[in-house]
């Protein structure tokens, strides 16, 4: 019982901060927000016997790449989104572009809706494998990691690596080198 | 009372203590600081209050208490008031996985032992990192908010500082934990027990000496100390990101520097320094945990040492020592470390 009541309380956290980063005119509240939605999402991984993810979530997202966007947004000195400048004209506010952006939105809900569906057929096949401990544990995740989903694992480090050497370039061309 | 009762309360007093330690780390460091300043520049220091200055930080606490607090007009009141609390709570909080004493029954007053620390969890080297990780938001929203020019640097600096040093420093911790085989800070300190030809004690400090300057240094620039005090460099930012603050609210950022220290400073005995045991004889009575303290005490004398030795970088050289030595030389480590481990397991 106090791991549902736990479950709802942290879930409740994350949906009210994720929708309140969106409706804040202060980029500042919106990070802040935005942290707030990741710490209740690695609070519901623990949840799920995943420390390692949880604590992965704090570090990578909460405590790395968020203090970037913080750094961009202090280095901006935006404290008020500008409010009622509605450019017409602007490419991304053509009726096309807001179309497209109404079906991706669509798509995705299609998508989740489609995987909650599924996830009823996942949890019994966890649970079914048996010891949570084996499961949940550093080694075993670094064993799949580095086995069954090596490629995976290599592609993304490609693709960081390609984001990594475009923003040398993009600084370096900056300076004047 | 019975057992269980018994072992409660004894959990809750272990918890009591350990916070009741930490506080009293920071008053304690604040005399340490000012003590060994002074003698190192050849003057006495506090002497007024007490014997020998001894009650300075409590003279100290209660001028904060009772000052005026400040709030500059223009500052963001929700983020400025939230500011130091994130720092103060990020700090506490992170000491909670850090074991500090092997499992002990109190000389038989407990049928089953009972482990010293507040929490025993098993990724507890990452948890400890994730919490200190989000004590920069303290200092970075501290800058920010205040709306100072000075202070915005100093958030600014803080948060591009954390994010270079800390890579070095998860690498080097990654070793470590290479070489124990686990990320429970208890199983890593346990992997350093006994002694090689009986004299040397089987420190990872002996395994990993590169790893352990790397991680030494690190951690004086992740809790913001000089020479890496940039956040709040006196000559060049009047105050750094605590500018604007007075009173409690100000109080609580030393503070919070003060306990980071005493964490970073226990983690290092856990991973390098054996942790609790060294002393076989005290180990074997269940008092591992002085021996732990003594070694905690010595690091954070060596911070304090450095500090009133060793004059502040400038900001590139910062950033140059960071990318270009500290994080490959913690790399090519944890390289190193890793082929030694296949070759010696194989």
């Amino acid at each position: 019982m106090p791991e549902t009541l736990l479950f709802y309380l942290f879930s409740g956290i994350a949906i009210v901060a994720s929708a309140l980063v969106i409706g804040q005119r202060n980029p500042m509240y919106s990070i802040m927000l935005l942290i707030t939605s990741f710490g209740a999402l690695s609070a519901l991984y623990i949840q799920l016997d995943a420390p390692f993810v949880a604590m992965a979530q704090i570090i990578v997202y909460a405590g790395a790449i968020m203090v970037l966007f913080l750094f961009v947004v202090m280095l901006l000195n935006a404290p008020q989104e500008d409010g009622a400048e509605w450019d017409r004209a602007h490419p991304l506010r053509r009726p096309g572009v807001s179309r497209l952006g109404a079906l991706l939105a669509g798509l995705l809900i299609v998508q989740l809706v489609w995987a909650l569906m599924r996830a009823t057929d996942a949890s019994t096949a966890v649970n079914a494998s048996g010891d949570v401990a084996a499961i949940s544990s550093v080694r075993s995740v670094g064993r799949v990691l580095f086995t069954n989903y090596v490629f995976a694992f290599e592609a993304t480090s490609i693709l960081i690596l390609v984001a990594m050497v475009g923003a040398v370039v993009l600084a370096a061309r900056e300076s004047g080198r | 009372m019975d057992q269980a009762t018994l072992r409660f309360v004894i959990q809750l007093l272990i918890i009591g203590f350990t916070f009741f330690m930490l506080i009293n780390a920071s008053a304690l460091l604040v005399l340490a600081e000012r003590k060994i300043m002074g003698f190192m520049q050849q003057r006495y220091g506090p002497y007024l209050v007490g014997p020998h200055g001894l009650l300075q930080p409590l003279a100290d606490i209660v001028k904060l208490l009772f000052k005026e607090e400040l709030r500059p007009k223009a500052a963001d009141k929700w983020l400025f008031t939230l500011a130091p609390i994130i720092s103060v709570t990020a700090a506490f909080a992170a000491f909670a996985a850090v074991p500090w004493g092997a499992e002990t029954t109190f000389f038989g007053l407990l049928d089953t032992p009972v482990k010293l620390g507040v929490a025993d969890v098993n990724v507890a080297v990452l948890v400890v990192f994730a919490i200190t990780s989000m004590g920069v938001y303290g200092i970075v929203l501290a800058g920010w908010s205040s709306n100072n020019k000075y202070s915005l640097l100093g958030g600014l600096r803080s948060s591009a500082q954390m994010i270079s040093y800390e890579l070095a420093y998860a690498t080097a911790l990654a070793s470590v934990i290479m070489l124990a085989g686990s990320l429970s800070l208890r199983e890593v300190v346990d992997a350093q027990d006994g002694f090689w030809f009986r004299v040397i004690p089987r420190w990872y400090l002996f395994l990993q000496p590169i790893g352990f300057i790397i991680y030494a240094i690190a951690g004086v620039a992740e809790t913001n100390r000089a020479p890496f005090d940039f956040p709040e460099a006196e000559q060049e930012l009047v105050g750094g990101y605590n500018t604007e603050y007075s009173s409690v609210r100000f109080a609580l950022f030393p503070q919070a520097e003060y306990i980071n220290m005493t964490t970073m400073s226990a983690v290092a005995t856990d991973l390098y320094l054996g942790g609790w045991h060294g002393v076989p004889f005290l180990d074997r009575l269940g008092l591992g945990w002085m021996v732990f303290l003594v070694k905690v005490g010595v690091i954070l004398f060596t911070y304090i040492w450095v500090r009133w030795t060793v004059p502040r970088y400038r900001y590139d050289q910062l950033m140059q020592f960071g990318w270009k030595w500290l994080f490959p030389a913690a790399v090519v480590n944890l390289i190193a470390t890793a082929a030694l481990i296949l070759y010696f397991n194989a």
